[in-house]
């Protein structure tokens, strides 16, 4: 008889690894690899292992829910802060528009930061942001490459209508930085029925600029993972 | 046959925290150090319940499924129906599976589910896991023998899945032929469509996205990944 019989229970995962880095020199590159969709302001973070800005399967904070509902990083900065994280917000400076790539530089130099995370609203989505949770930095010099995934904090409706509507626990995305959204949406979903941070399943979007049941257009906002490219140098 | 993934719903709110570990039940002093491995599977889907999984733990020369070649019999029945029991007789059956494990539970969107298993030590170790996306006709994801052999006391290896298309029936996405809560049809059926082989799974479409016979809405659109595997050894 080879089969056993297992368990399940819900656990919590704690992402620790071998501790073998020592702190260094990072340059972090992201590109913005989708087709028509802007990252608001970045947050990029090295920190130590038990932080995390998001994990799959947990449900939002309130400041990630802040960040992916309306771009503020205000909340993730401070808890940023308070684990003791080397980070650079906003190295952008404002959006990352599709297909551009911006550069920053992390010093980890004295401390115990070896893990990288990065997150950043996607817009116009209702509570979509690009995110990497937690990656080991390697400890060795070069350059490695990391694809990024489309997250969804679910938190929010993805009813796809633009009206400004931008903080936490507010329906509707804040705007369509391309200058290419629709208005009058009937709305195209209610509230997800995964309530935790999970992969985001893509915009619906329509090709009804004055109605229909989304704002987004559906040949210009749809996306498919991978949403970004990171090129991580380590000196 | 027709799986009630209604019942399965019902087990998996019922099952809680039951561990029963296998093996190392006797004392033999001359026997090798067994290796514990805890092993968490994440639905990161907004509705698509994953089925019971199965994992199967392996040597060389089995693979659970190849891109392009068609399923196994086991595969189409877990693909069409969540139902892994012939995945696991047919992985029982192979002479490099050195055991298997099955849930009786759903892994529902957002949730995981833990287990912990003691293996003898192998140095070509890998693991395999499958379960059906049930919301869809055929769609499943999984591992597809992942060397495990490697990993240290306290390492884990994290993987991220991908939705794989069983290609053994149509993707109708007609009531009659979603197994999962979004449908409850039917579930196996030995009919196979005329490609028959295994793919990447290209999505659903969906009632909300113009295929006005779907029994999915844009609720049950995916993308990749679908869920994330952490392999620990403890």
């Amino acid at each position: 008889m080879k089969t056993s019989h297992i368990a399940a229970s819900a656990l919590a995962i704690s992402a620790l690894l071998p501790v073998t880095a020592s702190a260094q020199d990072l340059t972090v590159q992201i590109t913005n690899l989708t087709h028509g969709i802007h990252f608001t302001p970045l947050l990029v973070a090295a920190h130590e292992a038990p932080t995390h800005l998001f994990q799959a399967g947990q449900s939002a904070s309130a400041n990630l829910q802040a960040m992916a509902e309306g771009g503020d990083l205000t909340g993730l900065e401070v808890d940023a802060i308070a684990a003791n994280a080397t980070y650079v917000a906003n190295p952008a400076v404002g959006l990352l528009a599709p297909g551009m790539s911006v550069s920053t530089m992390l010093d980890t130099t004295g401390t115990s930061n070896r893990y990288l995370s990065v997150v950043g609203m996607m817009l116009p989505t209702n509570d979509g942001f690009v995110g990497l949770d937690s990656i080991a930095i390697p400890s060795a010099p070069g350059t490695y490459t990391f694809h990024l995934n489309a997250y969804d904090a679910g938190t929010e409706a993805n009813d796809e209508i633009i009206n400004g509507g931008g903080m936490p626990n507010t329906a509707g995305i804040p705007v369509a930085p391309g200058g290419d959204g629709g208005s009058g949406a009937m709305g195209a979903a209610g509230v997800d029925s995964n309530t935790m941070v999970h992969i985001h399943r893509g915009v619906l979007g329509d090709t009804d600029a004055s109605g229909g049941n989304s704002d987004l257009d559906s040949r210009i906002h749809r996306w498919l993972n991978p949403v970004a490219k990171l090129v991580l140098t380590v000196q | 046959m027709k799986l009630s993934i209604k019942q399965m719903l019902v087990s998996a709110v019922m099952v809680s925290t039951v561990l029963v570990v296998s093996g190392c039940n006797h004392d033999d002093d001359d026997a090798p150090a067994l290796a514990s491995y805890e092993i968490t599977l994440t639905n990161l889907t907004n509705a698509q319940p994953l089925s019971p999984p199965i994992w199967v733990f392996h040597g060389d020369g089995y693979m659970p499924w190849q891109v392009g070649v068609a399923a196994t019999a086991g595969l189409e029945m877990l693909a069409e129906s969540g139902d892994s029991s012939s995945f696991g007789t047919e992985a029982d059956a192979h002479s490099e599976v050195y055991s298997t494990s099955s849930s009786s539970a759903l892994v529902t969107p957002g949730a995981s589910m833990t287990y912990t298993v003691m293996l003898a030590p192998q140095t070509d170790l890998q693991l395999s896991l499958a379960t059906m996306l049930v919301n869809t006709n055929d769609a499943f994801t999984g591992l597809n023998a992942v060397a495990i052999a490697s990993l240290g006391s306290g390492d884990e290896q994290v993987i991220y899945a991908g939705a794989y298309d069983a290609g053994t029936e149509e993707n109708l996405e007609t009531a009659a032929t979603i197994p999962g809560p979004a449908g409850g049809g039917e579930g196996f059926n030995a009919v196979r469509e005329s490609s028959d082989q295994v793919t990447m799974h290209s999505g659903v479409v969906t009632m909300s996205d113009g295929l006005s016979s779907s029994a999915l809405d844009q609720s049950h659109r995916f993308d990749n990944p679908v869920a994330r595997v952490v392999i620990k050894r403890l």
